[in-house]
């Protein structure tokens, strides 16, 4: 164990995976000398050479798709979009192609790939550079996406990706790249997808999130027990395709209460989804409706007050949790 | 760098050879009116795009390449998949839906796949498989495989974006790259003067990329220019672009209703038919007559009577096999 951020701990995950298997390789917008612009990537050109450490032109459709060739070859690259943002321009690669192959060619091409996106708002960057579209690629059969919440996640779920024979769309919220933690240096240290963490036992309420709003979640949970001597539950999805339902039904089973909070909008979010299959699979025990914290619906902006009010706070969480005890 | 490229003479392939390429030509000609009756028949589904016309593009091109290259290609690809030696009773029975197809009956006409022939695809969305085939490149390249990958695309690849970025990697990366362009002058239904600014071995000359353009009519001269873009990719060149000028016979699709070309422009490009004129340069060398050319053309029709038969006796997928390959589970260990 050693106490690292997030980036750090993502970067051995990329360095371990690299000299485990020579396949591995990556791609991406200044991952060379420049070093990734959140920095995950700093040092590995030095050790990995140019062949293997790719600084491609800004051209985000044409090296997923390159990716998704090199894939087919018998490869497993690692394509970094420099932010989620600049995904779109490679959705039809994303959506089209590296979706669907596994699918269309009945089980004879799979494209073993990880796209890493740096997602969330909070930083000031205004609309374009700051969705968080978690729940966009989890929408897309074919794909499976990951969302850590904290350092030594982001390294077993990342070194899992590389071991996965599909296309890994893996989300890091941009708040989380400087939080510390401690973090295992088992090179077989491994976190499996689809298996949900409950960082929090409680009886009262269960709250749920992913990457980002696990932190606020947490947060709220504390102001609960502290103000409110509410006892909640929470859960980090990790994960939300495969997604652990299971773990989340027994505990709304065991709460009756659940509150979902995460940095999407409100409208066709990801929340949505998951609200309906909470009330899918444990209706008969909710004693309120399932409630969403969620972006509000526009836009973010530039200003720091307004971009706050728009994301969703450990306030906000608070607040949904008392209406729920109220009514 | 653009330069044309004339045809090969006839003998310098030999008779075998030249039998090879007539039988294809024939196979996918006689193979795609076939389909069209199909689908009129309802036995065929979805789009579907012939290729008769091009015929000379496909078997010219893939002939170039060795066992162990690979193909992507676009959405109109039953040429190809034939002219790679794709089982062309499997190839319609996956035109008919059938789980004996090449893609079980999920791709359907696009989308044909065989990886134990190298053919990676056909791809709907145009200029989608150009990135791919350049990553194909890079694996072969780190993998020291010495294969070549060939794309294949239509004129109306180039008004896309993927084109111009697959194009300036491949050059930058130096990846064993042969883009192979069937110009057929429309884009669907568009003439491609009326949505190009420029002609399209330029866009590939101003990569730094050798570029020649070739009659796709004529199946030689498709050949040559591929042995020499192959020899060039497999020897560490980087990659090479061929424009083949050909012609479709029939609409974009089966649903085209041809509002926008004339008659006469049709019977201009058949009286340049690439069957006939091989037909011809054979009959001329003494390497062909009337009796063995009717040999070709009885085998081409059992051939293609027995894909039809197969399709229809093929059974469908079952419906427990609708889950069947979405994701590729377990993980690697």
């Amino acid at each position: 164990m050693a106490e690292m951020r997030m980036r750090d701990a993502l970067r051995e995950a990329l360095r371990e995976e690299m000299l485990r298997d020579e396949q591995v390789f990556l791609m991406g917008e200044d991952i060379g000398a420049y070093g990734g612009s959140y920095a995950v990537t700093k040092g590995l050109l030095d050790e990995f050479g140019e062949e293997r450490m790719r600084d491609t032109p800004i051209a985000e459709s044409g090296m997923v798709g390159i990716g998704i060739g090199a894939a087919m070859g018998g490869m497993h690259p690692m394509v970094e979009m420099m932010t989620i943002n600049f995904s779109f321009l490679a959705l039809d690669q994303i959506v089209n192609s590296a979706a669907k192959l596994y699918r269309m060619s009945n089980g004879q091409i799979n494209v073993p790939m990880v796209v890493r996106m740096a997602s969330g708002g909070g930083s000031q960057l205004a609309a374009t550079h700051s969705p968080s579209l978690e729940g966009l690629y989890a929408h897309f059969p074919g794909l499976k996406v990951v969302c850590p919440s904290n350092a030594a996640d982001a390294k077993g779920l990342l070194k899992r990706a590389f071991r996965d024979e599909n296309t890994v769309i893996f989300i890091e919220h941009t708040a989380n790249y400087a939080l510390k933690g401690e973090v295992p240096d088992d090179p077989d240290y491994l976190v499996e997808f689809g298996v949900a963490n409950t960082l929090r036992s409680g009886s009262d309420v269960t709250i749920v999130g992913y990457s980002g709003s696990v932190h606020q979640a947490m947060r709220a949970a504390r102001m609960l027990e502290e103000q409110e001597e509410i006892d909640a539950e929470v859960i980090d999805l990790r994960t939300i395709r495969p997604l652990d339902i299971d773990t989340v039904v027994n505990s709304v089973k065991k709460t009756n209460r659940a509150v979902i909070v995460e940095d999407d909008w409100l409208f066709g979010g990801f929340g949505g989804e998951l609200s309906a299959q909470i009330m899918e699979r444990a209706f008969d025990y909710l004693d309120a409706p399932v409630a969403r914290v969620s972006s509000k619906d526009v836009p973010l902006p530039y200003n720091r007050n307004l971009e706050f009010a728009a994301l969703p706070s450990e306030e906000d969480v608070v607040e949904a949790v008392l209406r729920m005890f109220k009514e | 760098m653009t330069t044309p490229i004339q045809s090969a003479a006839t003998t310098e392939l030999g008779e075998e050879q030249l039998g090879l390429f007539l039988y294809q030509m024939v196979l996918i000609r006689r193979f795609e009116e076939k389909c069209g009756e199909l689908y009129t028949k309802g036995k065929i589904k979805g789009f579907l795009h012939l290729y008769t016309g091009q015929e000379a593009c496909a078997v010219g091109a893939i002939a170039a390449l060795e066992e162990r290259d690979k193909i992507v290609t676009h959405y109109r690809d039953h040429g190809h998949a034939l002219a790679r030696g794709l089982d062309p009773n499997r190839v319609m029975a996956e035109l008919f839906g059938k789980a004996t197809g090449v893609s079980g009956g999920r791709g359907g006409s696009m989308h044909l796949y065989d990886i134990t022939k190298g053919f990676l695809g056909g791809y709907a969305i145009v200029a989608a498989h150009l990135p791919l085939a350049v990553g194909l490149g890079v694996a072969s390249q780190m993998k020291k495989e010495d294969s070549v990958a060939l794309c294949i695309f239509g004129d109306g690849s180039v008004g896309e974006g993927e084109f111009h970025e697959a194009l300036n990697m491949s050059v930058l990366w130096k990846t064993p790259t042969i883009f192979f362009c069937e110009n057929n002058l429309y884009g669907m239904g568009v003439p491609l003067k009326e949505s190009l600014s420029t002609d399209i071995p330029k866009l590939a000359a101003a990569y730094n990329m050798p570029a020649v353009s070739v009659d796709g009519m004529d199946v030689l001269a498709v050949h040559t220019a591929m042995k020499e873009a192959v020899a060039h990719a497999r020897s560490g060149n980087g990659p090479y672009f061929v424009e083949a000028m050909t012609y479709r016979y029939r609409g974009h699709s089966m649903a085209d209703p041809e509002l926008y070309r004339l008659k006469d422009e049709i019977e201009r490009y058949r009286k340049r038919d690439c069957i006939e004129r091989l037909k011809t340069q054979m009959f001329e060398a003494g390497q062909l007559d009337e009796a063995k050319f009717e040999q070709i053309a009885v085998r081409v029709e059992q051939v293609v009577e027995d894909s039809i038969e197969f399709a229809e006796r093929s059974p469908q997928p079952g419906l427990d096999t609708l889950f069947d390959f979405v994701t590729k589970e377990p993980a690697r260990g």
